[in-house]
């Protein structure tokens, strides 16, 4: 857990005025104890990928809501794409390969 | 300089007069294309993404660019610790319990299994490289007797290639051969990939296996049953004669050694069991209907005596 001012001291450029704009578009949910925000690990991670696009890679302000929700999107997918592999790769051998078939065959369509 | 660092105008791709306009503008393009949040499945974009970031820290600051031009400080002076990225936590959880539950050693071996089922479509390399083939899969329906046999058989694949099959003596039904290097060709002078045919036993009519042994029903005659006989009865490998001793119900079993299925691993074989099954003529026997009227049996037990205690 880290508070605000320990998270802005540590990001080289981020500034205070970010997070709380970052908050108001619900780009970031820290969490709220006394007035005080806490970041976790994994928000502390956000906020310094939010960083990188914003400043590093130059991705407008207005922009910004357009790409995490993308992104959001793509890690959501992969994590129930992960689940779905993980649940076939508990299955025996011979059904294992009747789904990879199955999959190639609808490549091999697609093509 | 440590070998291992290589130097930072390389590592962005811009001449030693590059302008700090020209350093931003080369990360912001390589950043794109390997920030590790941004490439969730490319197990290398971490490394790539640090080097190309120690190398910008480096000479996006005025201060110690001078001092590297100048051979004051070398490539490591820019390395800082960066914290952990974003993925490592948004799949994280799914990663983490899914080892745990279903006994997967990483994600690793989950991501392999997506780029064999895609063949690594997500993330297509923009310049051809030296890669191994696709594995292949494909299903072989063989008679039963083939399958515990063993066997040699083709396939033609869709293309009109045709595929050798050797059936080991003692498969099993779903077995899954792997062909080496019979799968898709590789690229670029890459090795091809594997094929591997899964084995479907269609049921035979009179043999059902249980592990190496061979389970069959044998109907006799009346004649046989009671009195005794030589007869003729299949195996997996020909027909043998066996003796059936006097007096044989319903339901008896009568073992043949070593005429089951040869164990792959050890080379025995199992046995064949036999269970013998009484039938009476399906023509009118008027003789014996005659016999049994007038037969006395020596022990006239009811056979019904136990089910209606």
């Amino acid at each position: 857990m880290m508070r605000a001012d320990e998270l802005v001291e540590s990001i080289e450029a981020l500034r205070r005025g970010d997070i709380e704009a970052w908050i108001d578009e619900n780009l970031i949910v820290p969490r709220e104890e006394g007035g005080e925000l806490f970041f976790s690990a994994m928000e502390c991670a956000r906020v310094r990928l939010i960083c990188t696009l914003r400043y590093e890679l130059d991705i407008e302000a207005e922009t910004l809501s357009v790409v995490l929700s993308l992104l959001d999107q793509l890690y959501q997918t992969r994590q129930r794409l992960l689940s779905l592999t993980a649940a076939v790769a508990a299955q025996d051998k011979s059904v294992q390969a009747s789904v990879l078939a199955a999959i190639m065959r609808g490549a091999a369509s697609d093509e | 300089m440590k070998e291992d660092m290589k130097d930072p105008y390389e590592t962005l791709g811009i001449a030693r007069s590059a302008s700090e306009k020209d350093i931003k503008e080369a990360f912001k393009r390589l950043a794109r294309t390997c920030h590790p949040d941004l490439h969730p499945g490319d197990k290398t974009a971490e490394e790539k993404f640090k080097a190309i970031s120690t190398a910008n820290d480096l000479l996006k600051d005025k201060e110690t660019r001078r001092r590297f031009d100048a051979g004051e400080i070398d490539a490591s002076g820019a390395e800082r610790p960066r914290g952990q990225f974003y993925r490592d936590f948004a799949e994280g959880a799914a990663y983490g319990s899914h080892a745990a539950q279903d006994g997967f050693a990483s994600n690793e071996e989950l991501e392999e299994f997506l780029a064999r089922a895609f063949a690594g479509g997500a993330q297509r390399p923009r310049r051809p490289h030296r890669a191994r083939g696709q594995d292949v899969n494909y299903v072989l329906r063989v008679g039963f007797l083939d399958v515990v046999n063993g066997g040699e058989h083709t396939i033609t694949l869709p293309g009109g290639k045709m595929l050798q099959v050797k059936i080991p003596e003692g498969a099993e039904d779903r077995q899954m051969l792997r062909l080496e290097g019979q799968g898709m060709p590789g690229f670029g002078g890459g090795p091809a990939g594997d094929a591997y045919v899964e084995l479907y036993a269609e049921p035979d009519s009179y043999f059902r296996r249980k592990d190496d042994n061979i389970h069959v029903e044998v109907p006799i005659t009346l004649r046989e049953a009671v009195l005794g006989a030589r007869i003729e009865v299949p195996t997996i490998s020909g027909a043998v004669t066996m003796t059936i001793p006097a007096g044989s119900n319903t339901g008896k079993t009568l073992r043949l050694r070593e005429k089951g299925v040869r164990n792959p691993k050890t080379g025995q074989r199992g046995h064949q069991l036999i269970t013998l099954k009484v039938v009476l003529p399906t023509g009118d026997e008027p003789e014996l209907a005659a016999f049994l009227k007038a037969w006395q049996p020596n022990s006239p037990d009811d056979p019904r005596k136990e089910m209606l205690k």
